[in-house]
């Protein structure tokens, strides 16, 4: 029994489920709202199973009523109850900037600390596949932007587990960015409690060549991009932020002293992104050390097409990030 | 814990028809002494919007400011209705409900010259009023968007009494709104989700007649029949004057009862006035003299001085007594205000967090900051 437990492997939405449940278990202040959480056992079904142990007074179903339903839950938080609110995705969020802008991320600040918001806000962010310009949304660049709000991105089960954990445990409202394209990914995740703390990067990969920054998904094409530079001699080192807000670009920092070169691989858009915050913070820390400017990949600068052939060529991949690593490394 | 297996109503959606109250009818009035506490507050609301103006003339308070005379009745009427723990949210002609929730209004003019004395220690400012104490959860500066919180706050206060431990507190949100929020999106999905979920939360339409210049008739549909924007979520609805503090009190008292014993929302539109203009920059060239004539003459602490007078003896000295006692009370507040320092530059990075985080300063993680951790 011991050792199943111990190499225990489950998905990606397991393990949120297992973090929202054990969560709930512990707090009755905690609950989940959004749309076909409960009856329907979650779009995704990362809520499957969470209507029969908790019931509808803490499984909520909402309409499609997203400005309603994240300010109602950010007049609950502020009550000091802790309400888990799921997107099915953070593209509709949209239609709720003012509840999670104004309010949650503000609330703390212009009540003079009286009134906190304890809430998290999570769902699918990013491309799902061919969903096309208005369901592709990644949000972390244009919402990192506001103070008041912490923002996570986490790139395995084991990671969304400890980190949705900890983000439920948070005093602060919590963005929670996961990704459509992970919720199936596997990885070990143990059955003892554990939770990871914000604004630990972790490096996911060693290496002396080039140090690799990225967040949640593009994670993984950055990875499979280091495989493939290894065998062109370039040694890269792949580092996860995991939290974009608090950012650890001290980890980041001491990764590109020690290589020299950088690419950071953030999937929204260039323009005033968190991919440009992080080459700028490097710039300035790093300015002595670094033998090149720090090289960004991002996705195209263009609404996210529908086309397979288009999206693919769209996000940032695996060609991207070799390209921007061996033009970063001077070995083109 | 409550029983979670019930046919619940949060998850079955069945109250396309309103349930018939019925029960309504008027109360009858309290106490002589509680009816000149009335008085006597909603003078006092109308002598610090007169000190606000003048304040505000002569820069101790800036950015937007809007002022509540002619609508006192409405706070004090309705809040008179309710429990003093009961949940009340507004939007940003919030000063009337601060002082009518008890806010000692040195802290809210203090609030309003930027000062640490002020109920938010100053990062607020005249639109964004928030008192714990007193349950005050703001004032708030977009149109609407403290409509879908007071649906929350009614969430919080049902999902305490029936999940968490020590509940059957039975409250009741007070959620108020101008006219002009009618036309925003959020307050219909506030009233939707009251609806569906059996919230024990009143809408309190504060009909002055204007969203800033654009009358009513300009601006929403069935402007003369409002009761149609609640009856098509379910959720009944009741005009009070909003101009007669004691009929006000007869009439909402009994929805607040009803509300929190049925456990559902309530839509109620109090007919009003503004005196002055949308903000201290408003000309009000969009009505007329006559207009604003009209309605001054039916002025709600005229119309209670007259009903006191008449029916409970008080005299044309006690008002007056009573009327030199705010003024002292104002004058003070203002004094003590300008006394409260402004706050320190390291107020600036706190409360951006419950953390010690401060700013992100370009190059690192946030800063610690340099403060006692708060208990």
């Amino acid at each position: 029994m011991t050792v199943a437990t111990n190499n225990r492997v489950i998905e990606y939405r397991e393990a949120l489920r297992e973090a929202m449940s054990e969560e709930m278990r512990q707090d009755e202040r905690v609950f989940l709202l959004g749309e076909e959480v409960a009856q329907y056992n979650g779009a995704y079904k990362v809520s499957k199973g969470m209507l029969d142990e908790f019931g509808s007074r803490r499984v909520i179903d909402t309409p499609i009523s997203e400005s309603g339903f994240s300010g109602m839950a950010v007049g609950a938080a502020m009550r000091g109850l802790r309400p888990i609110v799921e997107f099915m995705s953070w593209s509709f969020s949209l239609v709720a900037a003012d509840p999670i802008l104004n309010n949650a991320a503000k609330m703390l600040y212009m009540s003079g600390g009286q009134f906190g918001c304890p809430i998290v806000f999570r769902g699918n962010d990013g491309a799902g596949g061919q969903l096309a310009s208005t369901h592709s949304w990644c949000v972390e660049s244009m919402y990192a932007n506001v103070p008041g709000l912490k923002m996570v991105i986490p790139y395995d089960a084991y990671d969304a587990k400890g980190l949705l954990k900890e983000a439920i445990r948070d005093d602060n409202p919590v963005f929670f960015l996961e990704s459509e394209r992970l919720l199936s990914t596997t990885c070990h995740v143990p059955e003892e409690e554990y939770t990871i703390p914000f604004g630990q990067a972790l490096i996911r990969r060693q290496g002396t060549h080039c140090t690799i920054i990225s967040f949640g998904r593009p994670l993984h094409f950055c990875l499979e991009a280091a495989e493939e530079l290894a065998k062109e001699g370039i040694d890269c080192e792949v580092v996860d932020g995991r939290t974009i807000r608090p950012l650890d670009i001290d980890t980041m920092a001491a990764s590109v002293k020690k290589t020299s070169t950088c690419v950071v691989v953030d999937q929204s858009w260039s323009f005033a992104s968190v991919g440009s915050e992080i080459a700028s913070q490097l710039h300035a820390i790093c300015f002595e050390d670094l033998d090149n400017h720090v090289h960004r990949v991002h996705s195209d600068d263009v609404p996210p097409p529908y086309a397979y052939n288009l999206e693919q060529a769209y996000l940032p991949n695996t060609r991207k990030i070799c390209e921007a690593v061996r033009s970063a490394t001077y070995n083109t | 814990m409550a029983d979670i297996n019930s046919e619940s109503a949060v998850n079955a959606g069945q109250h396309q028809t309103p349930k018939k109250s019925g029960k309504c009818s008027p109360v009858v009035l309290p106490e002589k002494a509680i009816l000149l506490g009335w008085l006597r507050q909603m003078l006092l609301i109308r002598e610090f919007e007169v000190r606000t103006m003048q304040a505000y003339q002569n820069r101790l308070i800036g950015g937007f400011c809007h002022i509540y005379i002619g609508q006192e009745a409405v706070a004090v009427g309705t809040i008179a209705a309710i429990n003093p723990d009961d949940p009340i949210i507004t939007a940003y002609r919030d000063h009337g409900y601060a002082l009518a929730r008890g806010m000692d209004p040195k802290h809210c003019m203090a609030e309003m010259f930027g000062r640490i004395g002020g109920c938010a220690k100053g990062k607020g400012g005249s639109m964004h009023m928030f008192d714990a104490a007193h349950h005050l959860y703001g004032g708030h500066g977009i149109v609407a968007g403290q409509t879908p919180l007071g649906a929350g706050l009614a969430f919080a206060t049902k999902y305490e009494d029936e999940v968490l431990e020590g509940g059957e507190s039975n409250h009741v949100t007070l959620c108020y709104l101008g006219d002009g929020a009618l036309n925003q999106g959020a307050f219909y999905e506030a009233m939707n989700l009251a609806g569906l979920f059996d919230l024990p939360i009143i809408f309190v339409l504060e009909n002055n007649g204007y969203s800033m210049g654009t009358s009513i008739e300009r601006g929403t549909t069935m402007a003369h029949e409002l009761r149609t924007k609640s009856e098509a979520q379910g959720i009944e609805y009741t005009m009070v004057d909003g101009k007669d503090v004691l009929s006000l009190y007869q009439n909402f008292k009994p929805i607040v009862d009803w509300c929190r014993t049925e456990c559902r929302p309530y839509f109620v539109e109090a007919k009003t006035y503004r005196y002055k203009g949308h903000s201290m920059s408003d000309p009000r060239k969009y009505r007329t003299k006559e207009e604003e004539n009209r309605e001054e003459s039916d002025d709600c602490i005229g119309n209670l001085s007259a009903q006191l007078c008449e029916e409970h003896d008080l005299t044309p000295d006690a008002i007056k007594q009573m009327t030199r006692q705010v003024k002292t009370q104002v004058r003070l507040a203002v004094e003590w205000a300008k006394q409260s320092p402004e706050p320190s530059i390291d107020e600036l990075f706190r409360d951006v967090y419950t953390d010690r985080w401060g700013p992100y300063t370009g190059t690192s993680k946030p800063q610690m900051l340099d403060i006692e951790e708060e208990a």
